[in-house]
């Protein structure tokens, strides 16, 4: 299902998110965190190998604020 | 009105005061009946999209897009946005104050036009009063078949982005929100929305009554029309003036009195735009194709364009608006909020000549540029971009105390008002 990866990105919501820098632990792959500790996402479509461990780090944050979104229309 | 002429918008001359009804009418004509018993919206929308309209808030979204989109919807709503909280910007409260009755023309158009029963105009506070005044008139004379509901703007920056101002009339903070779902989805109590700068209803306003073509008649192929320009700083008469998009930026000086000392830089498109040199822009053209030349990202933005003298240090003054742009952040989104705050703290640095390292404010420029919910954090990072790109050779100076800034002309609010 190379069409649905290549169009899925994980995003955060900037105003649900904390701070709390969990998903920078557990996705490192694709996450890492600014000086202010924010997660910065990388921008590029989620690889296959790596939807699990999005999934798994999208059901730990504790605010809810990230998701995997169809990459959209901009 | 004839094609080509300008102002369209704003009063011909000096008359004092709004435009009451009975002399609107008399400049303008009637307004024609869009949806039941007139025009049908589609061609409407049609005619928009020929017009090429664009959003004058800053944006530049198709608005016959935008109107295409929310008219697909169910039971959608209008919203006019005349909030410009940007402290050097005034086009928007002088075009509520001299011509409110095209500005409403406008909400009622674009209500008619997406099946809207109801249009709210969020308006600044200096000009609450003359909206009410002819919203008063146009129930008397019972002129429209929406309902116009006037609101009064929050004061502050960030309350003019456009889901803010759809939050703050909802009965909200002033604060953006998360998307999606996009405005034109699901906005004003849950109802498609469609969020329209006042001086694009304004244009409309025009199209509906006279059509692409006119529209067209000024302007560029590209960007049609005309728009309205603040203009401030080193000029001899700073104000508001109407000019066709594509306007030489010297001449649009010239509209402003000319020069009142010598140019060193303009900041063009507001507090989210750029700096550019004065003598490179002089000849281009004042519009988002003629000023990409420069490397300007937002173009000619919302209609600013504010003269620095030779006098007035261009990092300071860009330190003074960083300052101010991070305390108006929303405090929403950690990148925005300690990040902006971060960055004027580190230009403040580097303009006081405190330091000369420029590698923490590049780095605090990348993480935060594109990570708020909003482009206001954006928006910041392009001004302070624009300053380091500009006036950078002056930081060694800076460094060995020297600067060259003896004024100001960026207008900044007080900070216990803000």
């Amino acid at each position: 299902m190379t069409a649905r990866t290549a169009q899925t990105q994980l995003r955060v919501d900037p105003i649900a998110c904390d701070g709390r820098g969990l998903c920078a632990e557990m996705l490192p792959e694709l996450i890492s965190l600014d000086d202010w500790g924010f997660p910065i996402i990388r921008p590029d479509a989620l690889p296959d190998h790596l939807l699990g461990d999005a999934r798994a780090t999208i059901r730990a944050c504790p605010k809810l604020a990230l998701r995997l979104e169809r990459r959209p229309w901009r | 009105m004839l094609p080509g002429q300008l102002p369209r918008l704003l009063p011909a001359g000096f008359a004092a005061g709004p435009a009451s009804m009975a002399g609107h009418l008399a400049r303008y004509g009637p307004l024609p009946i869009i949806g039941r018993g007139g025009r049908h919206p589609a061609s409407v929308i049609e005619e928009v999209n020929r017009s090429g309209l664009t959003g004058r808030g800053g944006g530049r979204f198709p608005t016959g897009r935008k109107l295409a989109a929310v008219a697909a919807g169910h039971a959608p709503v209008v919203v006019a946005n005349g909030t410009e909280g940007e402290p050097a910007s005034a086009k928007d409260k002088v075009l509520l104050a001299r011509s409110p009755h095209l500005v409403l023309d406008g909400a009622v158009v674009a209500a008619e036009i997406v099946g809207a029963a109801q249009a709210v105009v969020v308006v600044h506070r200096s000009v609450r009063e003359i909206i009410d005044g002819a919203a008063a008139e146009r129930i008397q004379s019972r002129a429209d078949r929406v309902r116009v509901r006037v609101v009064t703007a929050a004061s502050r920056f960030v309350g003019g982005e456009a889901s803010a101002v759809v939050h703050w009339a909802d009965g909200g903070p002033p604060a953006p929100m998360a998307r999606p779902p996009q405005l034109w989805e699901q906005g004003l109590g849950s109802a498609p929305t469609l969020v329209q700068n006042v001086e694009t209803l304004a244009h409309l306003a025009l199209i509906a009554r006279y059509g692409a073509s006119w529209f067209r008649s000024v302007g560029t192929p590209q960007e049609a029309g005309s728009m309205l320009v603040t203009i401030l700083g080193a000029v001899r008469g700073p104000g508001v003036h109407e000019v066709a998009i594509g306007t030489p930026v010297a001449e649009l000086l010239s509209l402003a009195g000319g020069a009142s000392a010598p140019i060193q830089a303009l900041l063009i498109g507001g507090y989210f735009g750029s700096w550019v040199d004065a003598a490179a822009a002089a000849c281009l053209p004042f519009s988002s194709a003629g000023l990409a030349v420069l490397g300007l990202s937002a173009g000619a933005g919302a209609g600013l364009v504010a003269a620095l003298p030779a006098d007035a240090c261009g990092l300071r003054e860009t330190a003074r608006v960083a300052g101010y742009l991070a305390d108006e952040s929303a405090g929403q989104c950690g990148p925005c909020l300690f990040g902006l705050d971060a960055i004027a703290w580190a230009l403040d640095q580097l303009a006081d000549g405190r330091s000369r390292d420029l590698r923490l404010l590049r780095r605090w420029l990348g993480q935060v540029d594109g990570r708020g919910a909003c482009g206001h954090p954006d928006g910041a990072v392009g001004l302070v971009r624009s300053a380091l790109d500009l006036f950078g050779p002056e930081l060694q100076r800076h460094a060995r105390g020297w600067c060259c800034g003896t004024t100001s002309v960026l207008p900044v609010p007080p900070r216990r008002q803000r």
